[in-house]
């Protein structure tokens, strides 16, 4: 142990004084929620990250051999204080030069008003979907490479409407996701002529749901949306309104979506439908090859896009021609969009050369990124129906 | 006609079966709290914690029936397990008293002092629990799902609404009555039940009486380990075993057992049926049922809902304050606090 201490001060001396000279490593924070209710996806999503950060590495760094280093956070998901301070901690004892993160939006509200903000630290989120981010004060610091749910809004609102339902329910997870999200569907849906019968609030974990599903059957529609967690209060829903026969078709927005929903309730949901974030892209199926060689699941959520939040900010400090939050912020948005040649995943070495020669990039990536308004993405959907007890992949918009 | 009829199935469907069953288990936890209030003279914090352990082992013996391929046909493999898991509780809370509870006795502690004993109890059983079983959600419920499934039922009667009765729901209701008739006929008839109520009446007369209290204070202890572990087990299979849950039930428990008279058995009884009525009924909106009932000019628009169902606990919390307020014994003369 003392070893390791004597090691670690070592080290960070060591780095403390590269740094000054400038040759020294770029440290990157990775702060998701590596506890709390989305633990689960939190590995593969920092498994990404540093994917991005091991690929720029091996091709010779960036800025003329200026390495990355990832340093993780863990941000937890529903403890704002947590977070800040783990926040503070990166930027202020670690130096980052960005962070990756949040995971959750409580989380990344918290993280942006406290930490990125007063400290001007540039932060990308690969997962906070919060509509009520696009407007928070950011001063240019704040990109995620997640759509916002305004846009899965509008995207269940169509859904619906070209399946005839106009008469909808809806149900949501009590946090800032399930809340944004819920009142995005709803406007959306009420602006293209759908009534949302009621929009009701239930609590995660909980033994029991058959007083929240008697207030939602007794409001009625066509179609439950069920805007919560698969593996919490949102197929404890879906289980009791299949049991008291208030609902048998359901929507599921991206908390759902997944192949464990099929396993939860085998052939009796069959007809119900939702869509996720989703590509079809090549990049998405390059970067699951990756993973896989890599040793982590690539085809988790939001895994995807944390390799792109990271290779963003790489990129965009290859193109400012400096890792200084200060500079890079304004280069993000660049590299993220056209004009300029397309970058899949792997091809990180490919993009720093074409900017340190003066060109343009178009950073595709895992995710197919394209970056609108301010610095969100625009998202891209994958449609889903259960047939016969199996997850059927009906398309992508 | 048929108007009538469909209103009173949505009744029955949201309301009148699920606080049934939801009442059996609230009584149920109340009678193992109120024989300890009425009998060992003390308000007994760990019972959540203890139903908590009782159902952590049933479930886990119910496992291993699972995988030695036990099964009880349609009713669930926990019945079977449920004795082994009754025996482990009558352990613990023998254990505990020997360990705990019987010095207070020896020093004739005020209850205050056993409150908060019961209260480090109930910590330590909460990690006890989590360290057995883990603090996630765990489903253990298996055999036949429905007695009968909405579609069986709009089949059946060619009705308009259906109704939903669930083999869990069925079983608690049964198991509950059985349980309370066999705990009314060993209070009422038997030798060792009479020299309890003899015990919790007027202990120094007991005591004159020849009446052994250590032999009383076991009996009781076994007699909450077996009520206490049902409840528990009934409760999981109905909804699912999740140890912060059941020490969170703690509330309602306590207010049934109040609300009915502490002490008094047949109070636990009703206490638990009036809390599980009361917040069944205030949360949910009536918009579907008056529907079909009140002619067409005056049906609601709104949900005609009382409360949201987030609400829940604090109905629990009011009906306490104001039984407590108007009717310190509670409904049914207990013993006032």
């Amino acid at each position: 142990m003392k070893k390791v201490l004597l090691a670690s001060v070592a080290a960070a001396l060591m780095t403390g004084g590269a740094m000054a000279d400038g040759h020294g490593a770029i440290k990157l924070g990775v702060s998701l929620g590596f506890t709390g209710p989305l633990e689960s996806l939190a590995p593969a999503m920092a498994g990404g990250a540093e994917l991005a950060m091991g690929e720029v590495n091996a091709a010779g760094g960036i800025l003329d051999g200026k390495m990355f280093e990832a340093v993780q956070g863990d941000s937890t998901c529903i403890d704002a204080s947590a977070a800040t301070s783990v926040a503070e901690r990166l930027v202020t004892s670690d130096g980052v030069a960005g962070i990756v993160g949040a995971m959750c939006s409580g989380a990344t509200g918290a993280i942006l008003a406290n930490v990125a903000v007063p400290n001007g630290i540039v932060m990308v989120s690969p997962s906070a979907t919060s509509p009520g981010l696009t407007t928070a004060e950011d001063n240019g610091l704040f990109f995620r490479t997640a759509p916002s749910d305004a846009r899965q809004g509008v995207i269940i609102s169509e859904i619906l409407a070209e399946n005839g339902i106009t008469n909808v329910a809806v149900s949501y997870t009590n946090n800032d996701y399930g809340k944004g999200l819920a009142d995005a569907f709803e406007s959306a849906f009420e602006a293209a002529g759908g009534t949302v019968t009621i929009n009701a609030a239930h609590e995660d974990n909980k033994a029991d749901y058959s007083a929240e599903v008697g207030a939602l059957a007794a409001a009625g529609g066509e179609v439950l949306v069920v805007a919560g967690y698969v593996d919490s209060g949102g197929s404890g829903i879906v289980r009791a309104a299949l049991d008291t026969g208030a609902f048998d078709t359901f929507y599921f927005p991206d908390g759902m979506v997944s192949e464990q929903l099929g396993l939860n309730f085998p052939g009796e949901i069959d007809g119900s439908f939702g869509a996720n974030p989703g590509t079809d892209s090549n990049g998405a199926q390059l970067y699951q090859d990756m993973a896989t060689a890599g040793g982590f699941d690539g085809t988790s959520p939001f895994s995807a896009e944390s390799y792109d939040a990271a290779a963003l900010i790489m990129l965009a400090m290859q193109a400012a021609g400096s890792a200084d939050p200060a500079d890079y912020k304004d280069t993000l948005m660049d590299v993220a969009n056209a004009p300029g040649e397309v970058i899949l995943p792997g091809e990180l070495a490919k993009a720093i050369q074409i900017l340190k020669d003066g060109g343009g990039v178009d950073y595709s990536g895992a995710s197919a990124v394209e970056l609108i308004g301010p610095g969100e993405a625009g998202g891209n959907y994958r449609q889903i129906t259960f047939e016969n007890g199996e997850l059927v992949v009906v398309g992508y918009r | 006609m048929v108007d009538a009829l469909n209103g009173l199935i949505v009744l029955a469907n949201f309301v009148l079966i699920p606080a049934t069953a939801y009442g059996a288990q609230l009584a149920l936890g109340a009678l193992g709290v109120t024989l300890i209030y009425g009998i060992l003279r003390f308000s007994n914090f760990a019972h959540g914690d203890t139903m908590a352990f009782g159902t952590a082992i049933t479930v886990l013996v119910t496992w291993g029936f699972q995988a030695l391929g036990i099964s009880f046909g349609p009713l669930p493999t926990a019945l079977l397990a449920l004795p082994i898991g009754i025996a482990a509780t009558s352990l613990l809370v023998v254990g505990t008293d020997r360990a705990v509870y019987r010095f207070y006795r020896k020093q004739r502690a005020a209850p205050v002092i056993y409150l908060i004993a019961s209260l480090g109890v109930m910590f330590v059983l909460n990690g006890l629990v989590r360290f057995i079983i883990g603090t996630d959600d765990q489903r253990f419920t298996d055999g036949e799902r429905f007695l009968i499934s909405v579609r069986e039922f709009k089949a059946m009667t060619g009705l308009a609404e259906g109704l939903a009765i669930r083999t869990t729901q069925a079983i608690t209701v049964v198991v509950a009555v059985l349980v309370v008739a066999a705990l009314f006929w060993f209070l009422n008839r038997t030798r060792t039940g009479k020299s309890m109520r003899a015990y919790s009446d007027n202990e120094d007369l007991a005591l004159l009486s020849g009446i052994n209290p250590e032999r009383v204070v076991l009996y009781t202890w076994l007699i909450v380990a077996a009520l206490a572990t049902t409840a528990g087990v009934l409760y999981g299979l109905d909804k699912s075993f999740k140890p912060f849950v059941y020490f969170q039930l703690l509330l309602p428990i306590f207010a049934a057992a109040i609300v009915g008279g502490l002490g008094n058995p047949l109070g636990a009884i009703a206490g638990g049926f009036v809390i599980a009525y009361s917040e069944v009924l205030i949360t949910y909106p009536m918009k579907r049922v008056l529907g079909y009932w009140m002619p067409e000019s005056l049906e609601p628009d709104g949900l005609v809902q009382l409360l949201s169902t987030d609400y829940k606990f604090a109905v629990s919390f009011s009906i306490l304050l104001i039984v407590l307020l108007f009717r310190p014994t509670g409904l049914f003369k207990g013993k006032s606090l």
